[in-house]
């Protein structure tokens, strides 16, 4: 068989993810001196059943959530995998965050074995296997408690909302009761899979009523964010970010600054010019009176201008003799393209955005006198932060403990921890609690966007019309090589991140080639919502429709036949079409139609636009988003991730852009970096198709389909092709004229 | 320095800041009433609102100075057990993601609310629209407002 991804590219085996695990990525600390911490999180009144669940003799069930809750609802959708199989009482089930721990909270995702990570939709699809069988060994301990104590046989109990039962002798006994009693053995009972329910007959899993456990605290103000942490004996900091790494500042008012009331350190680091102080204000004054100016030569960004770049972009896009890395080939393309009766090709582009959490980017540190430090933080890898802190600090990752927050917000930005590292460097210089707390221009500033993509595509079409060859080269700074240079070097230098959504492994087209073509420009890009996908379909989706119009055939008729191999990709495309009524006319408007798998899971999605020749701004009227993610835990709110990733994805699609001159994001805050507001946002009808697949993830399957739907609307209204990611309104206008 | 003397959640508090302090700061981290946020630090995205004498402010546009002798309402204070119909709507529609920006759209919210009695959708989009939700949770802010202007 030709066709691959190259599988293992995808499956990093866990030996080969350890051993490359040397450098400060995904460096995940699986020495084992990290086993005990979760015990803290336990009842001493109780019993721990394994180590993800204990019940205390109050009937209280704890269950630990391995994963960052940044918003997508995973600190309830977790436990409640746990809860079901253990036929806990959901009223009675605590969530808490589980230790960083990979050994022992490190999920099953093929695409992270073993690893502790909450990014790239996989917090369910990880551990939906570990916590079934977590939940169901749990309740075989309590059953064999209850069958030793009542002298019956196991077979004969039953358990109900955290009740064991006993249906001949009619006598039940709360969870609670049992753990007074109950022995946990030292080799924990095994679970087979056969031992697991059946999925008709889940009672917490997929019921739309049950509600985010999250959600009280945060209508009241007691949700406690990173930003939230007081630690005795703290001082703030505020650190100038530098504009690209490499940058050295001189300072040229040091003096003065320091004179501020309150400030008590001025000092340049290689991460940019801290300022401690007493209080949030007085470090808030000095940073903004801070003057600085920037030694960029050693800095590799410095020449970069994204405006000026393109050209070169562009040119590595046409060269046939660019060096390429391949991502997915099925048959030839080049020789099917060569022969083809008819050929197309077209160009696309993508700006650098900003992942914009609303909660900037913060930590607390505490560098203790034995070598203990504490940072307080809201991170999206746990592990990550302690190796990464451990390492620039000179110790070992068991002297770190990450006392984990809520995030407001990650979309990517919370995985690198930039700012927990420089924290622990200030509270070890300062010798007292740091609470570094950034300001929304340094959080820009120090931005790890999207990166700006140029995308290349060329079709073949016989003398039928059908399409024979399929060609997708995107020119591109490398995520990986940035983010998680140990997997960049050993897939031998392909983008996981960024060429995620190439390799169109649901439309079946006998000749594809997807290949990358690496730029170097020292730009710390990194992942956001949706990663490669988020360009890449804006770019092949956009095509498909170019070529349906080549062909004359209507560009949803185009989707289902090259989906008809594949029923799940076929279906979502279907049901969106019914949604959004495809063939009803709309005056002045016009649908365009998109359809994209992320981590096999599936969506389309229809956009119903308008645009506004005078000034160029499309208006979005509708979207209707069709997906199938296969078994979904929570549907109230896999619904609301949907809404939150088609705004994020409008938000990009329509208004996103950091541009860049001499290295350094031109961008400052909300007035020039411009997120989708309320008065933006279009009527959203979404459809969960009903599976009993496995699931595949949900948080970003509303990205991929909106941009291409957006474009190919505005091309059936107005006849012109958008190319170019924002579509803002002045590249419409430009377009239009 | 100079000793500011103000009502917060209906108690007398005072403290000792320079007078151009922006209230955010004097609620978060000298006050620690944390629900409260900061986003900006420039007005642009709401996620800072509080009342003072009732009407939604942005507290890091706030200064202290301005706050004095005021009467000043966080989101802790809204309702001392959580019951506003707007924090109940905002449960029921099951609005927060990530939870950060609400405080602020929810303080924002209740103005309009204290204003007008059942908004229409185009008088809450207008009120809300300097508020940002980066979650993109719009739509449920949108349903719970009006579900609190009807179960009020
Ligand atoms: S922090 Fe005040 S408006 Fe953004
Ligand atoms: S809920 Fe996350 S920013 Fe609004």
């Amino acid at each position: 068989m030709n066709k691959h991804i190259n599988k293992s590219t995808l499956d990093v085996s866990r030996r080969g993810f350890v051993k490359s695990a040397a450098g400060l990525t995904f460096s995940f600390a699986l020495s084992g001196t990290l086993i005990g911490r979760a015990s803290e999180a336990f009842a001493a009144d109780g019993a721990k059943l394994n180590a993800w669940v204990t019940i205390g003799t109050d009937g209280t069930v704890t269950i630990l959530c391995p994963s960052s809750e940044m918003g997508q609802g995973v600190l309830t959708s977790l436990p409640l995998i746990l809860a079901e199989e253990l036929d806990a009482d959901w009223s009675k089930v605590k969530c808490e965050f589980a230790p960083g721990n990979p050994k022992v909270y490190g999920g099953e995702h093929k695409m992270f074995p073993g690893a502790q990570v909450t990014l790239a939709s996989v917090s369910v699809p990880s551990y939906y296997m570990p916590l079934r069988r977590a939940g169901a060994q749990a309740r075989k301990v309590l059953l064999d408690n209850v069958a030793e104590q009542w002298k019956v046989p196991v077979v004969e109990l039953s358990t109900d909302k955290s009740f064991v039962i006993h249906k001949k002798t009619g006598k039940r006994m709360s969870y609670g009761d049992v753990v007074k009693f109950a022995k946990v053995p030292a080799e924990l009972p095994k679970v087979a899979d056969g031992d697991l329910k059946a999925p008709k007959d889940f009672k917490l899993i997929g019921r739309r009523e049950i509600k985010r456990v999250d959600v009280p605290s945060k209508v009241n103000g007691t949700a406690k964010y990173g930003i939230d942490v007081q630690v005795p004996g703290m001082v703030y900091a505020s650190v100038l970010q530098t504009p690209m790494d490499g940058a050295k500042a001189e300072i040229v008012n040091a003096d003065e600054v320091k004179k501020i009331k309150g400030i008590t350190h001025v000092i340049p680091l290689p991460f940019g010019v801290a300022v401690v102080g007493d209080s949030v204000e007085a470090t808030r004054t000095a940073r903004y009176a801070l003057n600085v100016k920037w030694d960029t030569s050693a800095a590799k960004a410095a020449p970069f201008d994204s405006e000026k770049a393109k050209e070169e972009y562009a040119k590595k896009g046409q060269d046939p003799n660019t060096p390429t890395k391949e991502w997915y080939v099925v048959g030839d393309a080049d020789k099917a393209i060569a022969g083809a009766a008819k050929t197309l090709e077209a160009t696309f582009w993508s700006e650098h955005t900003y992942h914009a959490q609303m909660e900037p980017m913060n930590a607390v540190a505490q560098v203790s006198e034995d070598g203990q430090i504490d940072i307080w933080v809201g991170t999206q890898v746990q592990p990550l932060a302690a190796a990464v802190v451990a390492n620039v600090l000179k110790t070992t990752p068991d002297k770190v403990k990450i006392h984990l927050q809520l995030l407001g917000g990650g979309f990517g930005r919370r995985i690198w921890p930039d700012a927990p590292v420089q924290a622990a460097v200030l509270a070890s210089i300062v010798k007292k609690p740091v609470k570094l707390l950034l300001t929304r221009e340094d959080d820009i500033a120090a931005a790890r966007p999207r990166p700006m993509t140029h995308h290349v595509l060329k079709a073949g079409l016989d003398a039928k019309g059908n399409l024979v060859g399929w060609k997708h080269r995107i020119v591109a700074e490398n995520v990986d090589a940035v983010a998680a240079p140990p997997r960049f070097a050993a897939t031998g230098g392909k983008d996981i991140i960024g060429w995620r959504g190439m390799e169109q492994e649901y439309y079946t087209i006998p000749n594809i080639r997807a290949e990358g073509v690496r730029e170097e420009r020292g730009m710390r890009v990194h992942a956001w919502r949706g990663i490669g996908a988020g360009y890449i379909k804006f770019a092949s989706e956009s095509f498909v429709d170019e070529i349906a119009q080549a062909r004359g055939v209507d560009p949803l008729a185009m989707r289902l036949e090259l989906t008809k191999d594949h029923a799940r990709a076929n279906a979502v495309i279907k049901a969106v079409a019914e949604m959004a009524g495809w063939s009803r006319k709309r005056p002045g408007r016009a649908l365009g139609i998109a359809f994209a798998d992320y981590h096999d899971s599936f969506s389309a999605g229809v956009a119903e636009v308008s645009v506004d020749k005078a000034t160029g701004k499309i208006k979005v009227h509708n979207y209707w988003l069709a997906v199938d993610p296969g078994l979904v835990i929570q549907p109230e709110n896999a619904t609301a991730q949907l809404e939150s990733a088609i705004i994020y994805a409008l938000s990009g699609a329509l208004s996103e852009e950091l541009t860049v001159k001499g290295g350094a994001v031109q961008q400052s805050n909300f007035s020039d970096y411009h997120v989708m507001r309320m008065s933006d946002v279009p009527e959203i009808h979404t459809k969960i198709l009903v599976s009993t697949a496995s699931p595949t993830g949900m948080g970003e399957l509303g990205i991929p389909t909106v941009a291409p739907a957006i474009g190919n609307a505005v091309a059936r209204l107005t006849g012109k092709r958008l190319r170019h990611l924002p579509m803002s309104s002045e590249r419409v206008k430009k377009a239009l004229a | 320095m100079a000793t500011i003397a103000f009502t917060i959640n209906n108690k007398a508090t005072s403290v000792d800041v320079e007078p151009g302090t922006p209230l955010l700061w004097v609620v978060r981290e000298h006050l620690k009433l944390t629900g409260t946020k900061f986003g900006c630090g420039s007005g642009l995205c709401g996620a800072c609102t509080v009342h003072l004498n009732g009407k939604a402010v942005r507290s890091c546009q706030t200064q202290m100075s301005e706050a004095a002798g005021k009467r000043i309402t966080t989101i802790e204070g809204l309702s001392p057990t959580s019951s506003h119909p707007l924090q109940k709507a905002w449960i029921a529609e099951q609005v927060p993601q990530c939870g950060y920006c609400q405080s602020g759209q929810i303080m924002q919210a209740a103005e309009l609310l204290s204003k007008v009695k059942t908004p229409s959708r185009e008088q809450i989009v207008a009120h809300m629209d300097g508020n940002i939700c980066r979650c993109g949770t719009y739509p449920r802010i949108v349903r719970a407002i009006q579900r609190a202007s009807q179960e009020g």
